[in-house]
């Protein structure tokens, strides 16, 4: 059951992802907005894992990349049909998931850390280095759009619904978990794992549903990503995009689904708005990434509703503190 | 060459990015040891240090060894700047936040690192002028003795400082117990803020002793870092012997591996060791296994 307000949430949702898809016709603003959501699908899947199961991956670009390539290797070289391709390369990623998550997720903090950082890398590498298969560092062509069941899908307008009706469907199925128990669960093991294992939850068994559940998401994110640019190269998966991800999270904040959206939004567009920069638009990746962890550790989207809410708390004092004042 | 003479060259490549991969392993460690904090930003502060050392010696006639106390000394005052900026403002750090500020410190001077000097690669001068020596069919490079030189006598000191000297003592206390070491009258932010300083020299040595042979670009302290970071964790984070031991048992297995099985695979040789490691015996080859407490 998704609760009252959720329902709202949801509702309030659908009609802005509406909206947006009829009123924006330019093509550049709904190339923007099919990338937000892509984005959005891979962060929301990467908080569910930081933010709520308190568990790092530096190298959720690796599954993104698998889900990209598998669905591409099989399009392009073997003529399966897309969807067919999506949903064994969603099978292959989970499986990847499994085996690294199995020994990565007894590990913790720098540990963990490390273990996906080594597994991202070793992903690309071979990306990079098994070129029969992946078209090397010059890329795989030649990716068909997606077909699903006779209808190809061959216009902007038609990816932005998808991607945002994918996004839709990951979102409320993201917030059913964090309501469930298990999404209680997870708090706990964020809080405390001891405390959580002593209650009598099977904290790694937890997690490393949490891991497949987010590496599964990035998968079907990475399949719409390879039919829509249908073209892939090893970059696009690189340590960098999985930092880039990471970021996404933290400005949107921890544990916060629809601030996921927002970070993804945030960090999408900025290299947009900051082109005149060029390349160097990382020093400011940099710099938001440095800030917000010092000023706001809790994410950009809390930080301002809290020093929002303390400053309403501050005003209202203020006004009872006045009206005393004049009573006297 | 007969493959004999091929595994000796491999073998002497693969010391020589040894010693580089430990020494940038010992910067880890002495953060870490007196923090808990796993600075990212090490190979980005091991590409400072070749990159002024090229600035410095570029056009002009600078003895080397001059460039080379006033390159540490320059990335000595921005690892004093990035411990105060960055890590000193946290109020409650958890590893999560440590992991993503040191990440974007990493991406900050790498960007800074561009703008200032462009995209191309470049090179400085061999600390000195002599050919390379044979050994049997094998060449060495003069420039890994001085390297080797180098990684030796920076341990060595780094030996004497922690057991000999009171500021050394006081650093592994704090390492100890933070607390009990506050107590008893140690500054500890004092130390911290000297382990940040100590860190980004011995990164700084590191660069400007590697780029004659590796050359510097600003995008070169990314996987250099993580690079001396799979050394720590072979030779168990927290371990000053071990990060040595794990940077030249990485750089042989690396150099012999790219050399005999795949030079294409030779960057995932690392990564593969890390992983390996890390499920196998997380500790590391030094380290003692952690003990929690609740």
């Amino acid at each position: 059951m998704v609760p009252r307000n959720r329902l709202y949430e949801l509702l309030i949702f659908i009609a802005l992802v509406v909206l947006a898809g009829t009123l924006v016709r330019e093509p550049y603003y709904q190339n923007v907005l099919i990338f937000i959501g892509i984005n959005s699908i891979l962060t929301v899947g990467l908080n569910l894992l930081m933010g709520y199961a308190g568990q790092i991956s530096l190298g959720h670009a690796a599954f993104f990349g698998i889900g990209a390539y598998c669905s591409g290797i099989l399009t392009a070289a073997h003529g399966w049909s897309p969807l067919a391709a999506m949903v064994v390369a969603a099978a292959v990623t989970a499986l990847v998931a499994v085996v690294i998550g199995i020994p990565s997720l007894k590990l913790t903090g720098y540990y963990l850390a490390m273990a996906t950082l080594g597994f991202g890398i070793i992903v690309y590498i071979m990306f990079r280095e098994m070129s029969q298969y992946t078209g090397g560092a010059s890329g795989l062509v030649g990716i068909p759009p997606l077909n699903i069941g006779g209808w190809t899908l061959s216009s902007s307008s038609d990816y932005f619904f998808l991607v945002w009706g994918l996004l839709l469907v990951v979102i409320a199925l993201s917030l059913n978990i964090v309501d469930s128990q298990v999404g209680r669960a997870f708090k706990a093991i964020h809080d405390s794992e001891i405390a959580a294992l002593s209650l009598g939850i099977d904290t790694s068994r937890l997690k490393l549903k949490v891991f497949v559940l987010s590496a599964v998401y990035a998968s079907v994110a990475g399949s719409i990503y390879a039919h829509y640019i249908t073209f892939i190269s090893p970059s696009s998966f690189d340590f960098m995009f999985s930092i880039k991800l990471v970021t996404m999270v933290v400005v949107g904040g921890m544990a916060s689904i629809w601030g996921a959206i927002f970070g993804a939004a945030t960090i999408t567009i900025l290299p947009e708005i900051l082109h005149v920069f060029a390349e160097y638009d990382v020093v400011v990746f940099g710099i938001i990434l440095i800030l917000v962890m010092i000023f706001m550790p809790q994410g950009l989207t809390c930080g301002v509703l809290e020093a929002w809410r303390k400053s309403r708390r501050l005003a209202r004092k203020r006004s009872i503190a006045d009206i005393h004042g004049a009573r006297l | 060459m007969d493959l004999a003479a091929q595994t000796l060259q491999f073998l002497f490549s693969g010391i020589t990015n040894g010693a580089i991969y430990g020494l940038i392993a010992l910067g880890f460690t002495i953060i870490y040891n007196a923090t808990e904090v796993i600075n990212f930003a090490q190979g980005e502060l091991v590409m400072l240090g070749g990159m002024i050392m090229i600035a410095l010696s570029r056009g002009t006639n600078l003895p080397i060894p001059v460039g080379f106390v006033l390159s540490v000394a320059a990335v000595s005052f921005i690892g004093a700047l990035f411990e105060r900026f960055t890590i000193r403002p946290l109020r409650n750090p958890t590893q999560i936040g440590i992991i993503i500020i040191t990440i974007g410190v990493s991406i900050l001077l790498k960007g800074i690192a561009m703008f200032v000097w462009g995209k191309e690669t470049l090179s400085s001068r061999p600390f000195s002028h002599m050919a390379p020596i044979h050994v049997g069919s094998a060449t060495l490079d003069p420039q890994s003795l001085w390297i080797l030189g180098i990684t030796f006598g920076i341990l060595l000191l780094l030996q004497l400082f922690y057991q000999k000297t009171i500021t050394g003592k006081a650093m592994r206390a704090c390492a100890f117990n933070k607390k009990a070491a506050g107590l008893v009258g140690i500054p500890t932010q004092k130390m911290v803020l000297l382990s940040f300083v100590l860190s980004a020299a011995l990164g700084a040595a590191a660069g400007v002793a590697i780029t004659p042979i590796t050359m510097c670009s600003y995008d070169m302290g990314t996987l250099l870092g993580l690079k001396g970071f799979c050394a720590v964790v072979l030779g168990g984070l927290g371990s000053t012997m071990g990060s040595v031991v794990g940077g030249f048992i990485l750089g042989i297995v690396e150099s012999l591996g790219a050399g005999l099985i795949s030079s294409g695979l030779r960057d995932a040789i690392a990564f593969i060791l890390l992983l390996a490691m890390l499920f196998v015996r997380p500790q590391g080859i030094f380290g003692i296994k952690e003990v929690k407490k609740i």
